[in-house]
């Protein structure tokens, strides 16, 4: 043990990360273990909105103001993280219409920026809402990822000093003296280089370690009974399952949620290239084993596409589960898991059990782990002695500076972020210089690698009309469709800077630079890819037949110009059977008899 | 109790619809299969006969047009002649090309039973002779069919044009097409502007939300765009926009432009997904409701039964079991590379339905060309038709006595650079139909 107050936090989801994170940042000495890799738990099956507090806005009024503060603070933060894509609250013909108010008006109470917009106002935003919806709230929900927040947490605890551990499993809490004294630990021998996931193994694979602190969290959320379990301490964590279905498109760009008091599928989030529809509220004895059932679905697509109608026509790509870590004492007894309080709950075992020497904190959401990791991080603290002030609200995380640090860490962690902002990632620290400024429209002109106009013009201002550089910074063109969609419409983005000229030779060039690599790969679907680009640049466009890069002289005459236009008549059309029209002298139309059919037929 | 039908006909694209079209005109009885929907959905909805003769680039001859008097253009192997007169020019396509075996009568044949199906919604069909569109990567091209929105901005007719393109819409710049087009020669002068929609969608909405909202007039968005556009008109007598003035109600949304902006209102056609594909599709279905022709769709056909050199049925996996679909005649329409018709891996090329012949270079890498736009082989990939379409063996002789091939499955065409897809697809399909016809009832 060092001479350092240490802490052990147990778990590895955004709560746990988050206190590592701060406590690291206040000169503790912290280690975190996590049974799986980092958001293994909850936090990687999450539904990923960033809550305006709208949501809790008549219910829960606590949660509602701190979701709303904690709303500020990521984006400021975690801008890598999240994606404010804007919130409304729906009103149906058959909700009632005293809840709208009151939605509005606790809104305002809470200090959650709210807007009531008139139905026809809501389908300009969204035009596929459905045609009798009553009218909506404009509030500031946004998506976030999971994924990338939690790493961004670890990473910066690392940064100060911090162990991380994953796959290293709780099975033992330490009890000496009746006290708590650590707990011990099983590195896996399977998980972390089975799945190619994981460098952050440091323990011997297969073997147990005990590990001692001044002062243990537990933040395993749904599991937190377990590890109470082991320390004989009752932490009544009511597990709830929430199913959430992704679809095949990016059917509305704006949080979309039911404006009704409570309800299972009222929620539709944006992620990326892709919405999620959820979810569902339902009591589980086991948080890793429950049923998984296609009625929850159905569910999903049924009610939400009340709402958004198209949604009922769409492919799904998948569905998944998640389990909330619900808490109430309980003295409270709801019966109905909806009514459990959204709000999170510090329990000091040695208050509440005489166990000194931990605490678990449970409930809460992803949106507020920041205030929750800050409260136990005080209490942490004020434990260990530690008189150090928390900064994780002010100092923003790893990579909103520059993303490349996140990025490594990503990869050290094995991790993916499925919903991540991938231009964020590109971009970085940029990322504010880029798109932050961007006026005008920006429009997504590679849609496999998702790269934005506002990107292509950065790219563009740093390497010209070099289009390769510009695939090479962005990635634009190197997705599946290996450019056919969006080869020209990167060219496009060089005019009017360059001349038109400019920009077909570099659209050439690019063309011709892609089909280089394509080739290497040309059969099965690759190779059906390469004939539907084919089709689509010589077919469609003609770009292998056009005049202006072959240089043949077209006779314009001696084609058709429209049956109004009247046809030719036989003479000027003179004999062509030599059918071929680059002769070299280029005919005018003289007998040109606008808008009168001459009835050549 | 089995299906049994006279002619069935495999693959939904303009091949298959065509086929199965001719073929009930003999009043057999005639069965669609389709897997999916067709690459409509992906094309610009023009019908191209042949439009340009692919001049060299390619290593094996075919496809290059040995035009003595042409000096061998050695920097640029992948150009095309554009052509006027495509049933004059088709002499000049290499003997192995499938317009070689239906010849002019064929085109001919094709095209009626496309000008029956389309009605008023394309023009083209007054004259033999190719038309010049506008692409929306801001050339010419020559076709031979287009639609109704399509007629007015014509290149041959010189008016002065107005291209518009909208802020957020990357797949159309318009001024770059205008500039574009004037270094193609076109003979009337052209303007490009990028306008703001007056409706605010998402930065990247399809084009489909754009055409939607026109079709409704939602928020008045007819009067402001002819508003927005109006201030940049000026003199020009035509105004271009890329292919999403409307869906259902696109005649109506054009014409509505048209009076309130006093000038011609055309469409330019654009790539997926791709509004007046889609249109011409259900075009094409419509008829084939109206003819009669049952359509089975949603199954992908997996294999035959056959007896004596003749196909008894088709096999068609629906949910892990294989049903058969019995006929008297066959046709093949299943498309080529894009629509699956055709497939490969690495070693070979193969059709997947009826294993029939289709020749390729042994080395993967003899398939293409280095150049982006030469004479790809993989263009010309399909099975070897004889000389009443039959599919025929390594050796020439037919695969089946009774089964015909009509469209992209064929091999021979380069129909991309050709410019000559649709046109091979309604050639083909409406001889394989006729003639599937005529046997099935004889
Ligand atoms: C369906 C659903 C949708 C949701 N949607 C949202 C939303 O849109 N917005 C929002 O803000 N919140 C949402 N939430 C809530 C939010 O996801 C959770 O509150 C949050 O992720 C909880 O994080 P956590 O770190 O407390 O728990 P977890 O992420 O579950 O972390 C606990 C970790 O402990 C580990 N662990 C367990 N046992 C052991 C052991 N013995 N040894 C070592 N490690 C162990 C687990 O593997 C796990 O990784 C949603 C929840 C659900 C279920
Ligand atoms: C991007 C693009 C742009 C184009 N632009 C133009 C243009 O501007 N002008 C022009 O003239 N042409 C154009 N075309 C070509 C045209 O759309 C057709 O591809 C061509 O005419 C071939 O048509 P088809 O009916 O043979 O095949 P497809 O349209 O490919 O249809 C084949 C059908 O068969 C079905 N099928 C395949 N295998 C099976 C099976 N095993 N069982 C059951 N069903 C099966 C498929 O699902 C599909 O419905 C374009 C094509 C593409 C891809």
């Amino acid at each position: 043990m060092s001479k350092t107050p240490s802490a052990l936090v147990l778990g590895g989801g955004s709560t746990g990360c988050g206190i590592a994170r701060d406590l690291a940042m206040r000169g503790v000495d912290v280690t975190l273990v996590e049974k799986g890799n980092l958001t293994h738990g909850t936090t990687g099956r999450m539904h990923g909105l960033l809550h305006s507090g709208g949501r809790y806005a008549v219910s829960d009024q606590k949660s509602a103001t701190e979701c709303i503060e904690e709303n500020r603070v990521l984006r400021r933060i975690a801008s890598h993280c999240v994606e404010m894509t804007g919130g409304l609250f729906v009103q149906r013909p058959e909700d009632d219409d005293e809840y709208f108010e009151e939605k509005l008006q606790g809104c305002r109470e809470c200090g959650i920026p709210a807007e009531a917009l008139s139905a026809e106002e809501a389908r300009e935003m969204e035009p596929y809402l459905a045609e009798d919806i009553e009218r909506a709230i404009r509030v500031p929900d946004g998506a976030v990822d999971p994924f990338r927040l939690c790493v961004a947490n670890a990473a910066d605890a690392i940064e100060h000093g911090a162990r991380v551990e994953t796959h290293a499993e709780v099975t033992d809490v330490l009890v000496e003296d009746g006290e708590v004294v650590g707990v011990e630990v099983e590195h896996a021998s399977d998980g972390g280089s089975a799945d190619g996931l994981d460098s952050f193994v440091h323990g011997e694979p297969g073997t147990t370690e005990e590990l001692y602190a001044d002062y243990v969290v537990n933040a395993t959320g749904a599991w937190a009974g377990q590890i109470g379990e082991m320390a004989d301490v009752e932490v009544a964590v009511r597990p709830s399952k929430g199913v959430m279905t992704i679809m095949n498109v990016r059917q509305v760009d704006t949080v979309i949620n039911r404006c009704r008091p409570k309800g299972d599928a009222d929620i539709v989030v944006p992620h990326e290239t892709t919405c999620i529809l959820g979810t569902t509220d339902e009591e589980v004895e086991d948080p890793e084993d429950y049923p998984e059932e296609g009625w929850e679905v159905d569910l999903m697509i049924d009610t939400l596409s009340e709402l958004v109608p198209m949604l009922s026509e769409a492919r799904t790509i998948r569905s998944f589960w998640g389990v909330r870590p619900l808490y109430e004492p309980p003295e409270v007894g709801s019966e109905d898991p909806t009514d459990i309080t959204r709000d999170f709950f510090l329990l000091d075992h040695d208050e509440r059990d005489g166990l000194p020497g931990m605490a678990s904190i449970v409930g809460g959401k992803l949106t507020t782990y920041r205030m929750m990791a800050e409260d136990i991080a005080d209490h942490v603290c004020e434990r260990l002695g530690v008189d150090a002030e928390c900064r994780t609200a002010e100092e923003p995380l790893p990579g909103s500076e520059d993303f490349s640090v996140l990025r490594d860490w990503m990869d050290e962690f094995g991790l993916r972020s499925p919903v991540g902002l991938r231009s964020a990632e590109r971009l970085g620290s940029r990322i504010d210089e880029v798109l932050g400024e961007w006026d005008g429209p920006n429009p997504t002109v590679c849609e496999c690698e998702a790269v934005t106009r506002a990107e292509i013009q950065d790219a563009i201002s740093q390497s010209g009309t070099e289009l390769n550089a510009v695939r090479i910074r962005t990635r634009a063109s190197m997705g599946n469709c290996q450019g056919a969609f969006c080869c020209h419409r990167m060219a496009n983005e060089l005019v009017p800077e360059y001349d038109e000229p400019t920009a077909r030779d570099a659209l050439d060039d690019l063309y011709q630079e892609r089909w280089k690599g394509e080739r290497h790969a040309l059969w099965g679907e690759q190779l059906s890819q390469a004939m539907l680009k084919h089709h689509l640049h010589a077919t469609t466009m003609n770009r292998d037949g056009d005049p202006a890069a072959t240089g043949e002289e077209i006779d314009f005459g001696a084609f058709d110009a429209g049956e109004s236009e009247g046809e030719l008549s036989d003479t000027s059309g003179g004999d062509r059977s030599g059918d071929a029209v680059a002769d070299g002298g280029r005919r005018t139309r003289t007998d040109e008899t606008e808008g009168d059919a001459d009835g050549d037929s | 109790m089995a299906i049994r039908e006279d002619v069935l006909v495999v693959g939904g694209g303009i091949a298959g619809a065509t086929a199965a079209l001719a073929a009930a005109e003999s009043d057999a009885k005639v069965r669609l299969l389709s897997h999916k929907k067709s690459t409509l959905r992906q094309a610009s909805g023009l019908v191209d006969v042949l439009g340009a003769i692919p001049r060299g680039g390619s290593t094996d001859g075919s496809g290059a047009v040995s035009d003595g008097a042409a000096p061998a253009d050695e920097g640029s192997t992948d150009q095309s002649e554009l052509v006027a007169d495509p049933l004059a020019a088709i002499e000049r396509l290499p003997e192995d090309h499938p317009y070689r075996v239906v010849g002019a009568d064929g085109i001919r044949n094709g095209l009626e039973i496309f000008d029956d199906v389309v009605g008023d919604a394309y023009e083209g069909g007054h004259t033999d002779r190719n038309a010049l569109v506008l692409t929306h990567g801001g050339t010419v091209k020559p076709t031979a069919r287009y639609p109704q929105s399509v007629a007015p901005g014509l290149a041959s007719a010189e008016k002065k044009t107005l291209l518009v393109g909208f802020a957020g819409l990357t797949d159309f710049d318009a001024p770059a097409a205008a500039a574009h087009l004037d270094a193609a020669g076109v003979p009337f002068d052209v303007d490009g502007a990028t306008v703001t929609f007056p409706i605010q969608f998402r930065d990247d909405a399809l084009t489909t939300r754009f055409a939607k909202a026109l079709d409704k007039d939602q928020s008045g968005v007819r009067k402001r765009l002819a508003d927005v556009v109006s201030e940049q008109l000026d003199d020009h007598e035509r105004v271009g926009f890329p292919a999403m003035l409307g869906d259902d109600a696109g005649e109506e949304v054009r014409a509505d432009l048209e009076d309130r902006l006093g000038a011609a209102v055309f469409q330019i056609p654009t790539g997926p997904p791709s509004l007046l594909g889609m249109q011409l599709e259900d075009l094409l279905f419509d008829a084939l409701d109206a003819a009669g022709v049952r359509i089975s769709s949603g199954n992908l056909a997996v294999g035959y039964e056959a007896n004596d050199g003749r196909i008894e049925s088709v096999l068609v996996d629906q949910r892990g079991n294989e049903v058969p679909y019995a006929a008297e005649e066959f046709v093949l329409a299943t498309g080529g590379l894009v629509g699956k018709g055709i497939d490969s891996d690495r070693e070979s090329v193969t059709e997947p339905v009826f294993g029939c012949h289709v020749p390729h270079p042994e080395d993967r890498y003899d398939w293409s060309e280095p150049a982006a736009f030469g004479a790809h082989a993989f263009a010309r990939f399909g099975v070897v038709p004889d000389g009443d379409l039959r599919p025929t063996d390594g050796s020439g002789s037919e695969e089946f006595e009774n089964l015909r091939a009509a469209g992209g499955v064929l091999g021979g065409a380069d129909t991309a650079r050709e410019k000559s897809a649709a046109g091979v697809s309604l050639a083909t399909g409406a001889h394989a139909g006729r003639r599937a016809g005529e046997e099935a009832t004889r």
